[in-house]
């Protein structure tokens, strides 16, 4: 270490150490912000070719759309921010990333070595506060570590169940010198992630599976993350059993196939809520039964069904649920060897129980409860504009969202047919994310439709990623459904708080379409239902332009279905019951 | 239920925090926790006593499996096992009298050894399961008691119940 800051003969610089290990990992995007921590990192940057650096307007931004690029690709997203406040405001993407086990790898700027713990400018013990929503974090301490820590990381991040990984690295650490040597492989001790899932219980679950009368299948988003869309939906059809998947799972199986029942949970179809209740063998892959999906957990145990649950984390299983055949493993493989067996087997499902379960189903599906009253010639229902959407794009864009109503409909409304194409904060739920997010895909996906459907709260949120859009020329559609309230805590209030709108107005907006163009983006303003359609055709084709559409929407509309928090799943209020208030009002009480 | 949970993590800064940091996030009950480096530098040894229903035990389990740093995790009441904990207890003596004596012969009891005399105090070192530790002090008349410190229960598996890389 004493001579580790004069160059030698085949010695490199920590920062250029990091510059050789991101290409090793063919990082193709880095998005961040420079800072006094980072400079000898951000000046190896200017001399290098690799990848290109996203300049993003705030830092939580840059973790966003690094997060984004990783859902929409399945790479690990890569974001560099300096020490202190570019650290602690990164926090809330890691955060964000974590709870959706995103892959990523987020490197921070942190004081010089002598300096940590002296309350520099700047310091801030990024290990420290980012430990609890991260995979795995590290602080670098010698310019020599500085190559196998981000070999780890990468491994880290990517392998398992993934997850964020922090990689705090002090600035003189990136001045010192030490030769470049990367690993080709890693292994530790101490992480050993399963693959392959226990062939017993594969072999059991499929007589399991063969015997049941009223079967579901259930699936969330480690079906995505997992890449087994295709062994699943293989798996399904050679069935013919039901299908629904989680918000985090859409695309998982195609939305507009037959036995697909739509999205179950809180905002969750009839059919879907209620045949997961009633089945008597349920498989879960990549789910993990949490409050928004199956409510009350009390409720949902309070009849009898056999639950098989795939999932590569051992610790997501029997958390909230308790679980009757467990499989630890990686989902694609697992549900491989599941077809395998499957079809090896000469048993085959019960024909006769299966169709009196699909007339069961058929009656659920045909309360038709996610439909909407769309008379009205003059307000803009929220959810035609989704509908249209879906349309114009051939179901076929990238959606990113942002978090609240908007959300929920663009969940229900738009027919996902593909994993990877519906990018949203699922287990954070973060107000902000949904324009960085669709930067990360239109930078992933350069020719591809990317569509951020968004609230006038969220949208403000990272609302200065715009300038970033413009540097950039990214040909985003910003779908912004504006109702002048925070529309789900309005919904919440007007449901459980006796129409008391504490706070959930947007007053003092400002003109979305001067805005826009304020930035050089065109900007459209939509008030008219019979305007919605073709408004949308205009924007999308425009395809190398950015475009900002403000969409006036009816300020009263209300999510429906609706579980209220903490009943059972099968205990929903619908739009069509007579009065829907009064219905949220009896269940609270 | 109380559990004495054993583990061996990796001997990095920051992983005590890491398993700290884990049993505060999820609510989960500490009782107490010892670590030190075992005879492989790398390896450190925990033991954690904690308690709840089999369901939040095998989520404490399965949490700290998780962690990076942990190698291997192992909860000690599946099969028979020793605790031990060590205490230091000074209590009140006059430099005369009979308490000094009748100190004495409680600590004999509990096979405690005194290791300080002072003028006006004894320190008495006292090794044992929890609940013996417990049991000495409630032997204790509680006003002669000036200071008590425990270190936390280490556990080991008996015979060939052996914890190692």
């Amino acid at each position: 270490m004493d001579d580790s800051n004069q160059q030698k003969v085949g010695q490199i610089s920590g920062a250029e150490i990091i510059m050789r290990c991101l290409q090793e990992e063919n990082v193709k995007f880095v998005f961040g912000y420079p800072g006094g921590a980072v400079l000898h990192i951000y000046d190896a940057l200017f001399k290098q070719n690799h990848f290109k650096h996203i300049l993003v307007r705030h830092e939580q931004a840059a973790v966003h759309a690094a997060d984004a690029f990783s859902r929409a690709t399945g790479e690990v997203g890569v974001a560099l921010v300096t020490s202190g406040p570019g650290a602690t405001n990164a926090v809330t993407g890691i955060a964000t990333a974590y709870m959706d086990s995103i892959p990523m790898v987020v490197i921070s700027g942190q004081v010089p070595t002598a300096a940590i713990g002296m309350d520099a400018f700047q310091e801030v013990d990024m290990v420290g506060v980012t430990r609890p929503c991260v995979k795995h974090n590290f602080l670098i301490k010698d310019v020599r570590d500085i190559a196998i820590t981000l070999k780890k990381a990468f491994y880290i991040a990517a392998s398992g169940r993934p997850g964020p990984v922090v990689v705090d690295i002090p600035k003189d650490i990136t001045a010192e010198f030490a030769e470049f040597d990367y690993p080709k492989t890693i292994e530790m001790r101490s992480y050993t992630p399963v693959v392959k899932g226990h062939s017993g219980q594969i072999k059991k679950a499929v007589k399991i599976l063969l015997e049941a009368k009223r079967p579901m299948i259930y699936t969330g988003g480690g079906l995505v993350l997992g890449d087994a869309s295709n062994e699943l939906v293989k798996l399904a059809r050679a069935l013919g059993y039901p299908v629904t998947n989680t918000l985090m799972g859409l695309g998982g199986y195609p939305a507009t196939d037959k036995q697909y029942l739509g999205m179950l949970g809180m905002h969750g179809t009839y059919e879907a809520n209620n045949a997961m209740q009633d089945c008597d063998v349920l498989l879960a892959v990549g789910a993990r039964f949490d409050d928004r999906v199956i409510g009350n957990p009390d409720h949902f145990l309070s009849v009898p069904r056999t639950i098989i649950h795939i999932d590569v984390d051992p610790s997501s299983i029997s958390k909230r649920v308790k679980v009757d055949l467990p499989i630890v493993g990686h989902v694609q493989s697992v549900l491989a060897e599941m077809n395998e067996v499957l079809a090896a087997e000469t048993i085959k499902p019960d024909a006769a129980a299966l169709k009196t379960w699909w007339a069961k189903i058929d009656v659920w599906r045909a309360k038709k409860s996610a439909s909407y009253d769309g008379s009205s010639s003059t307000i803009i229902k929220p959810q035609y504009v989704i509908e249209k959407l879906c349309e114009v794009t051939k179901g076929d864009a990238f959606v990113t969202s942002d978090v609240g109503q908007h959300q929920m409909w663009a969940a229900q409304y738009y027919k996902f047919d593909k994993p990877r194409r519906w990018i949203n904060s699922g287990g954070l739920g973060t107000m902000g994310v949904g324009l960085p997010y669709a930067m990360g895909c239109q930078l992933a996906f350069p020719d591809a439709q990317v569509a951020c459907v968004t609230g006038e709260g969220s949208i403000q949120m990272n609302i200065q990623e715009l300038s970033t859009c413009k540097q950039f020329h990214l040909p985003i559609k910003v779908i912004l459904l504006n109702n002048r309230y925070l529309g789900m805590v309005r919904q919440w209030q007007e449901f459980f708080y006796e129409n008391r709108y504490s706070e959930s107005y947007m007053d003092s907006l400002p003109d979305f379409v001067k805005l826009a163009e304020s930035y050089g983006l065109i900007g459209m303003n939509i008030d008219k239902p019979g305007d919605v359609e073709g408004a949308l055709q205009d924007a999308f084709a425009m395809k190398d332009k950015f475009v900002f559409m403000n969409f006036m929407t009816d300020q009263k509309e209300n999510v429906f279905p609706m579980v209220p928090n903490g009943k059972g799943i099968s205990e929903m209020i619908l739009g069509s019951d007579t009065n829907a208030n009064d219905a949220a009002d009896e269940m609270e009480g | 239920m109380k559990h004495i949970i054993s583990l061996l993590m990796e001997n990095e800064a920051g992983a005590l925090s890491r398993v700290a940091g884990l049993f505060s996030a999820r609510a989960y009950n500490i009782e107490s926790l010892t670590v030190a480096p075992t005879e492989d530098a790398t390896l450190s040894r925990m033991t954690i006593v904690t308690s709840g229903s089999d369901e939040v035990i095998e989520q404490i389990i399965k949490q700290l499996n998780k962690l990076v740093d942990v190698v291997k995790v192992l909860d000690l009441n599946d099969g028979r096992y020793i605790e031990r904990e060590l205490m230091l207890v000074k209590v009140k003596v006059k430099a005369t009298g009979a308490l000094r004596e009748e100190i004495k012969r409680i600590s004999d009891i509990f096979r405690g050894r005194i290791i300080d005399v002072a003028d006006g105090s004894y320190t008495i070192e006292l090794t044992g399961s929890g609940s013996k530790l417990d049991a000495f002090l409630e032997a204790l008349d509680k006003t002669v008691i000036l200071e008590t410190v425990r270190t936390g229960a280490s556990g080991i598996g008996r015979g060939d119940r052996i914890l190692k890389v």
